[in-house]
């Protein structure tokens, strides 16, 4: 398995390790890292990297599963929209059992009767709209820089193609604001951030320059056991040596100016707005809703969603688990009530949130 | 969610879909979005049904170089 294979030998993951010591050693305080992805959650988990760790190393998760961090409200819109009759509901499998206010999910739509359509890539939306003409494809639009460009580049193929019976239901949100917020959050006191590999892939290295303006390491890393490791060990250097930057661990995913291909593109169909992340609440300009010219592709402005009175999850600890302020295990319902059987909030539904990682790895 | 594979381009379409394969698994893959032009044979990291970047083999062998030298040496 080329570019994967060579990231999980055992003899470079045992010097990473020492290398991580002998530079630990030097720090004399405990350090705190947050990993920001949910996909380095899952790897670190799935790889059992902090029982590797030494002890003056601290791994907290942050808010970077899309999927956990989308509102109670846009979660009950979703249901909401995928009730009308006449709609396909198209969604990334991910969404598909985070529950909402009350309960319901896709899922449950699904099986009593709503046409929910699990799909691995946005652009099978086109083929859903030309092969059903009478019908009105919603597409949920969810994900951060990795996955919006997707969505723009089938939302400028239907204008192109003049589909008409195609929307987005855009929750896509944009990850830089949220580290601001976190970086502003005075109960948390991180010394550094494992920077997501693919957002970085699309946004590049400038985007996270405002880590090591607030005195913090900031290094983009890979998903494999050695990048993981090595991310660990350049932020300690950091530490050490003081010298704070924003490092770029996985080079073969990540040039230093990103996509710019695709941020043009993304940035041609979509602009910002304020969103509601669950957790961290409002964050201004963290959202990404259609520009004007695109409007048509709008699924909120073509259908009227009443007023949805929502809440969270009464006792679902994921809020302060996607500031990295709680871990799984002071929530009371984990492991007990709530399971990946039976998921009481979205941190358990994602294969990528914290809780379900902590439930399989820890 | 931010997933991505990489994965070897086998042939390419007149509307820019790729076959790539990903350690024996095959999928489509949209090139439209890529960050710069790829061809078969090219390794690019794939992200639901698109490939977002092609992946230069001279920087991947710097880092594995420099990751198999500090097996071999104490490097500070
Ligand atoms: S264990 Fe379940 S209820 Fe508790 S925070 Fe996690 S997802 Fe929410």
């Amino acid at each position: 398995m080329k570019y994967i294979d060579e990231y999980r030998d055992p003899a470079v993951v045992t010097a990473l390790l020492k290398r991580i010591e002998t530079t630990a050693q030097k720090i004399s305080h405990t350090v705190t890292i947050m990993e920001i992805c949910g996909s380095h959650t899952y790897a670190i988990g799935r790889f059992g990297i902090r029982k590797l760790l030494p002890d003056n190393i601290r791994l907290i998760s942050g808010p970077g599963c899309p999927v956990c961090v989308t509102s109670a409200r846009d979660v009950d819109i979703a249901l909401y929209l995928a009730g009308i009759d006449n709609v396909i509901f198209a969604t990334f499998g991910d969404m598909l059992r985070v529950p909402g206010t009350g309960g319901e999910s896709l899922q449950k739509k699904r099986a009593s009767g709503a046409y929910v359509r699990v799909v691995s890539s946005a652009d099978e939306c086109i083929t859903l709209a030309l092969a059903n003409p009478q019908k009105e494809i919603i597409m949920m639009g969810i994900g951060f820089e990795t996955t919006t460009p997707t969505i723009a580049a089938v939302v400028a193929t239907c204008s192109k193609k003049d589909i008409k019976n195609f929307s987005v239901f855009s929750v896509h949100k944009i990850v830089p604001p949220a580290i601001n917020a976190l970086l502003a959050d005075p109960l948390l006191n991180i010394d550094g951030f494992l920077c997501p590999g693919h957002v970085s892939t699309m946004i590049g290295a400038a985007a996270y320059q405002m880590i090591p303006d607030a005195g913090c390491a900031a290094v983009i890393t890979g998903f494999e056991p050695a990048d993981i490791l090595e991310g660990i060990w350049i932020l300690l250097q950091q530490i050490e040596s003081g010298k704070k930057e924003v490092a770029i661990q996985y080079s073969r995913g990540v040039r230093p100016e990103g996509n710019t291909r695709a941020m043009n593109l993304l940035q041609s169909v979509f602009e910002t707005t304020d969103a509601e992340w669950r957790g961290l609440g409002i964050i201004p300009v963290s959202g990404l809703t259609l520009q004007n010219d695109f409007a048509s592709f709008d699924t909120l402005k073509r259908f009227d969603v009443p007023d949805i009175k929502s809440a969270d999850i009464s006792g679902c600890g994921c809020g302060d688990i996607l500031r990295g302020i709680k871990l799984p295990n002071d929530c009371p319902l984990f492991k007990k009530i709530c399971t990946p059987a039976n998921p009481i909030g979205p941190c358990m539904v994602s294969s990528e949130g914290t809780c379900s990682t902590y439930y399989k790895y820890y | 969610m931010c997933i991505g594979f990489p994965g070897k381009i086998i042939s390419i379409d007149e509307n820019n879909y790729a076959i790539i394969d990903i350690s024996g698994t095959q999928r489509e893959v949209c090139l439209d979005i890529i960050d710069e032009p790829a061809e078969v044979g090219d390794y690019v990291i794939s992200h639901a049904g698109y490939a977002i970047h092609k992946i230069d083999p001279d920087t991947a062998k710097e880092k594995l170089d420099f990751l198999k030298e500090i097996i071999d040496h104490e490097i500070y």
